[in-house]
Formats: C-alpha cells, structure tokens, sequence
C-alpha cells in the first residue's frame, strides 16, 4: 500500500481531462471497494437488531460515511451510553482523519473552499491510501482533484449499497443480534488492529487500553471507554520516547 | 428522535474533523507531539471497544471458560490475523469459528 513503486501501472499515466481523472480515481479504488463491503453489510445488518430504525441506519451511512464510528455507534447505543459520550467516540475516533489530511494538504490547500469541504468530507482510509500513493507519483497534478473526487465519490457508492444490502439482509434474518452477529464487530476489529501492533508502543497502548476498559466498564455512560483510550495514548507515547531515547544513548539502559 | 440528534451531530462531528485541515489550509500546524499522539488512537479505541464484549459477552461478569465462544473465537481471529494478515480471511474464519463453537456448546 505505501510503496507506489510499480510504474507499469495505468494510473501512471498523466490523465488529460477531469473525467478520465475521475474515473482513473475510482477505478483505483476497486480493490478498497471490495475490501469496504463486508463492512457495510455486517453495519446495515447489526442496525436491524438495534434500536435505530433502517432509515436511522442509512441516513448515518450517508451522512457520518465513517465507518468505525458507525460500528462504534451502534455498540454503544446498545450499551445504552450517553449522547456526548457517543459524540465523544465519534470524535476520537475520527481523528485520525487529521493525520490523513495533514498529509495530504499541500496537494489540496490551494483549491477553492467547497472542493476542500467536498473532499474533506469524502476522506476515508481506503481514499487516503489511494491518494497517498497517487500524489506521491503524481505530485502537483493539475487534475489531481478529479481523481480525489473519483476515489471519494465511488467509496461512498459502494457504502451506501452495501449499508442497504446489509439491511435488507437484517430485516430478513432478523434475529442475528441474538445469535451474536455482534461479534462480527469484533472480529472486524480484531482484523484492523492486529496488524498494526507490530511495533511494541503500540502493542503497549493497545494492552493497556483494552484491560482499563474492561476494568472501568461499569462507569456509567461508558466513560470508562474514553479514559481507557487517553491512558492507552499516554502509555504508547511514553514508552515510544523511552525506546527513542535509548536508541539515542544506549549506555543508558 | 433523540437517535436522530444522535446520527446529525455525528455527521457535524464528522465532517467538520474530516474536513478542518483542508479547510483551514496552511493556517495550522500540528505539532510533532500531536500527530505522535494522534496515532496511537486507531488502536486504543478499537481494543477498548471489544476487549469487554470478548471478556464480559453478557455484560455482567468475566467469562474465562472453553464454554464463552466470543473469547475462543476471539483468540482464533487473533491468530489468524497474526499469521496471514489477511483481513478478510480474518473476518470469515473468526466468525465461522464463533458460530461453530456457539453451537458445539448448545449440544455439550
């Protein structure tokens, strides 16, 4: 994904007109399309063994299109939590959106206001890691906005068809809940977080976050999730200083 | 109704933490520290999230037992995502293990 060293490939191409820009975008994202439905599917149908009604599920899809806060959502309305403890998840856990933008800015400062808003809104993982790739063969495309907007528009297609999908497929089957199709969550997870624990901080702060938040469960509104992830951060940032300051004066150890 | 204010200050939320660097453009800057912390919240938050639904499945009480099959599932996703890698393999896997165990335990 972060090495966009192979240059037989036919986005390498300078594409000539905004259209083909576009559609080269989203051709590129096919493979992240694949990857994004099961999650779509698995997210329509826990909202029909939820309190929100299909039309709530859809309308989160269309208008939060993030969808780990989505999952995260459902979890804790279910969990009965708090309104600002649920905007509060949505809120950590959409920062990392900051990081993918910060990336990618000095492709995207200098372009009108609404195609910042646009392309804002339309940022997802899958479309970073496209556009990562993209504008680091393609620095300063003069269409490189079409070719965002491609990525962008074909992920939220493909979310709001499968979210539609996966609540047909709930309002059919409705009982999943019950049988714990809850765990398809969890396993969805498990398969996000697990490679990413490759270098020990994270590991650390993974660990740390996971058992605090077991312990501190009972706190009411869930709050116990936010302290959880805050220790967890604080955990894996210490340790990673320690590990670079030992790198730095090995003696010291 | 309150579910509905719920999903439409997610949307604000959302696009307004999507949507602030590219709109504020070169008028901010994040610090070092900030984006250091900033990467670690993927991880935390998605463990924190299903670490009690593996433990705790009924909410109450841990459940350290053969017979809990979100937690022997769990273990197996783990694995499995270890090994290969491979998300979608994962998914499939881990869930096909959480049903078969769910239903081996109805019949032990």
């Amino acid at each position: 994904m972060s090495n966009p060293s192979a240059s037989s490939q036919p986005s390498d191409l300078v594409h000539a007109t905004r259209w083909s820009n576009f559609i080269a975008g989203s051709r590129d994202t096919i493979p992240m399309l694949l990857g994004a439905a099961p999650f779509g599917i698995i997210f329509g149908s826990l909202i029909a063994g939820s309190q929100l009604a299909a039309w709530q599920g859809q309308l989160m899809s269309l208008g939060v299109f993030a969808g780990s806060s989505q999952f995260i959502a459902v979890g804790l309305v279910a969990g009965h939590a708090g309104l600002l403890v649920i905007w509060l998840a949505t809120l950590i856990v959409n920062l990392r959106h900051m990081l993918y933008a910060a990336a990618l800015l000095p492709q995207v400062a200098d372009l009108p206001a609404r195609w910042r808003w646009g392309l804002g809104f339309l940022l997802t993982d899958e479309t970073f890691a496209v556009m990562n790739a993209y504008y680091r063969k393609h620095p300063m495309a003069p269409l490189g906005r079409w070719y965002f907007l491609g990525s962008g528009c074909a992920m939220y297609a493909n979310w709001q068809c499968w979210t539609l999908i996966g609540l047909a497929f709930g309002a059919v089957f409705p009982h999943l809940q019950s049988m714990g199709l809850d765990f398809a969550m969890v396993v969805t997870f498990i398969a996000i977080v697990i490679p990413q624990l490759v270098r020990l901080p994270y590991l650390a702060a993974a660990l740390m976050a996971g058992a605090l938040s077991y312990l501190l469960k009972d706190v009411p509104y869930k709050l116990g999730l936010l302290i959880a992830v805050a220790i967890g951060v604080a955990v894996g940032m210490m340790l990673r200083h320690w590990q670079a300051r030992n790198k730095l004066h090995p003696e010291a150890t | 109704m309150n579910n509905t204010w719920m999903i439409v200050g997610m949307m604000a939320i959302t696009i307004t933490v999507k949507a602030l660097i590219f709109v504020l453009g070169n008028r901010i800057v994040l610090s070092q520290a900030l984006k250091e912390a900033l990467s670690f919240v993927p991880v935390t938050v998605l463990t924190a999230i299903i670490v009690p639904m593996i433990l705790a499945p009924h909410g109450a009480s841990i459940e350290l037992s053969w017979r809990n099959p979100q937690l022997i599932a769990a273990i197996a996703a783990i694995a499995v995502c270890a090994v290969t890698r491979h998300q979608l393999l994962t998914i499939v896997l881990g869930l096909a293990m959480f049903f078969g165990w769910q239903y081996y335990c109805t019949l032990a």
